[in-house]
């Protein structure tokens, strides 16, 4: 059953994600990473990894697509066609990830064993503990540095941007 | 397998139960809105359909549903068909985790079931949350597929209003979050029991009355109402993102707005409000003798208070002029999210010194 979502997941991931660089119309291809995403949340959801299952629709779905949605749709005046047939590239890019996936399919059903043991023992933590509460437990302790550290490298991203976006509008009122 | 088809018959049937209330909710409330408006303004409101204008809403479904659907020329007709299910899905599903009554379960045939809520997952609100950001596509989308200019500039103007104001509900509910200690809005609801001092809105050591504005403020922005209803400003876009609708998309536009209303007031009444808690501790019912019927007292009290924060709703429309857009814009980003931070901040302050005096 599981193996059969994982399939299903990984598959949907493959596609949309082929389409997303594939589609001729801006709009399609966000909507197909829009797609991609959900398929990505349902991949973590089947790891019991509800928490990240719910950031991941929050964060992505919910606010970034929309902004690259919001761009698109004020650029889409003039249709340009320059980097739209990029199939083959795609292509190169999801073939071989499909067929990975289908070999790993395919080739757990040798190592069902493992695979399933691994599984059993697994759960046992995830579904008892709070996922959430761990997640959170190691972020601040564990992860401490490097997540502060993370905070700060945004941080520095979001005021590089801010005066990239001033000094234009200053150089034009000037 | 017949154990496994009778839990799918009882979800089915309490998902059937509760989107049959909600649509009756919502039939209630476009009547409710327009009497309310009538009478703020010294009218009479609907008055001709049936006794006292009781069938309107009946009348309005009718008319929705009989008019003809018109595509526009030029019109992205695949967006143009999905963009109003986008839109209803995400206002529907949240209430898949909205705790109705009291926690409470019994069984059939071995099989243990909780009557008023569908699923307690362990990430209740983080689910409504993000159910509620993809409710913005189907409104953008609506917009861009219309080939409009009215349409796009509401798709785009809802677009950022949603973005910006639903970081504020995010961050205003957190306070809620680190003073119940679980994402899973029954055991918020649960936490929240006996009396109304204990209802985080009021609960110490931190009571949460500025992220109960800064939510109320947030919500009413997330579902595009007065006065923040510029997606779809009559005076300047026509009628905004569903200009170009008609007939049962636009009903669907209109049930998706409404539903998201009953959403977010029963998420507010579930955070901040005890949920399904009566504001004095037990139930009277108990007291009389009944414990069975208890839970009709605790689903009146929800009934209650979802219905009061929904008249809120009629109220500040019928109060407050629309604001300006870079009105809108400054007071989401310099007002509301500094607010909602500080919140955070005394909220877990407040916590720790209080866990550290026990």
């Amino acid at each position: 059953m599981s193996q059969l979502f994982f399939g299903y997941f990984a598959g949907m991931i493959a596609l949309t994600s082929m389409l997303v660089v594939a589609l001729r119309n801006p709009v399609y291809s966000a909507l197909s990473l829009l797609v991609m995403f959900f398929h990505v949340a349902g991949l973590f959801i089947t790891l019991h990894a509800e928490f990240l299952a719910a950031v991941q629709i929050i964060v992505y779905a919910g606010a970034i697509l929309v902004l690259y949605l919001f761009v698109v749709m004020i650029l889409n005046v003039k249709q340009d066609d320059r980097y739209h047939s990029q199939w083959r590239i795609a292509g190169f890019v999801c073939v071989p990830l499909l067929i990975e996936s289908i070999v790993l399919l395919s080739g757990g059903a040798g190592a069902t064993d493992p695979g399933s043991r691994s599984l059993q023992s697994e759960p046992h933590d995830a579904i008892t503990t709070d996922n959430t509460l761990a997640i959170g437990k190691i972020l601040f302790s564990t992860y401490l540095f490097p997540f502060e550290v993370a905070s700060l490298v945004l941080l520095v991203a979001m005021i590089g941007a801010i005066v990239l976006a001033k000094r234009d509008i200053g150089g034009n009122d000037t | 397998m017949t154990e496994f088809g009778l839990r799918l018959a009882i979800s089915l049937t309490q998902i059937a139960a509760v989107m049959g209330i909600v649509v009756i909710t919502v039939l209630i409330l476009t009547l409710a809105e327009r009497k309310v408006l009538g009478w703020m303004q010294d009218r009479m409101g609907p008055m001709e359909v049936g006794p006292y204008g009781i069938l309107q809403p009946f009348a309005d479904a009718i008319k929705l549903f009989f008019k003809e659907d018109i595509i526009p020329a030029g019109a992205n007709k695949f967006l143009f068909t999905v963009a109003p299910i986008l839109c209803l899905i995400p206002a529907f599903i949240g209430f898949a985790v909205i705790p109705w009554g009291p926690n409470q379960t019994f069984e059939i045939n071995g099989i243990t079931v909780r009557p008023f809520v569908i699923s307690d997952i362990n990430i209740g609100i983080l689910y409504i949350l993000a159910f509620a950001s993809l409710g913005a596509y189907g409104i953008i989308l609506g917009g861009w597929a219309s080939n409009s200019k009215y349409s796009l500039l509401g798709g785009l103007r809802s677009a950022a209003q949603i973005i910006s104001y639903e970081l504020n509900i995010g961050l205003s509910i957190v306070g809620v979050l680190i003073l119940s200690g679980s994402l899973s809005l029954v055991k918020i609801t649960d936490a929240q029991a006996g009396g109304f001092w204990n209802w985080y809105l009021f609960a110490l050591p931190a009571p949460q009355i500025f992220a109960f504005v800064v939510y109320v403020i947030s919500s009413v922005a997330e579902t595009n109402r007065v006065p923040f209803d510029l997606p779809e400003a009559e005076s300047e876009l026509v009628a905004g993102f569903f200009t170009e609708y008609s007939g049962l998309r636009f009903a669907f536009f209109f049930l998706a707005e409404y539903a998201n209303m009953v959403l977010v007031s029963c998420v507010a009444a579930a955070l901040f409000l005890g949920g399904w808690n009566a504001p004095y501790p037990g139930t009277i019912m108990t007291l009389i003798g009944l414990p069975s019927l208890a839970w009709v007292e605790n689903i009146m009290w929800f009934a209650v208070k979802t219905y009061s924060f929904l008249f809120l709703f009629f109220w500040l429309r019928a109060t407050l002029p629309r604001l300006r857009y870079d009105q809108l814009m400054r007071f989401g980003w310099k007002v509301m999210l500094p607010i909602a931070l500080g919140n955070i901040v005394v909220t877990s302050l407040a916590v720790f010194f209080y866990q550290q005096m026990k």
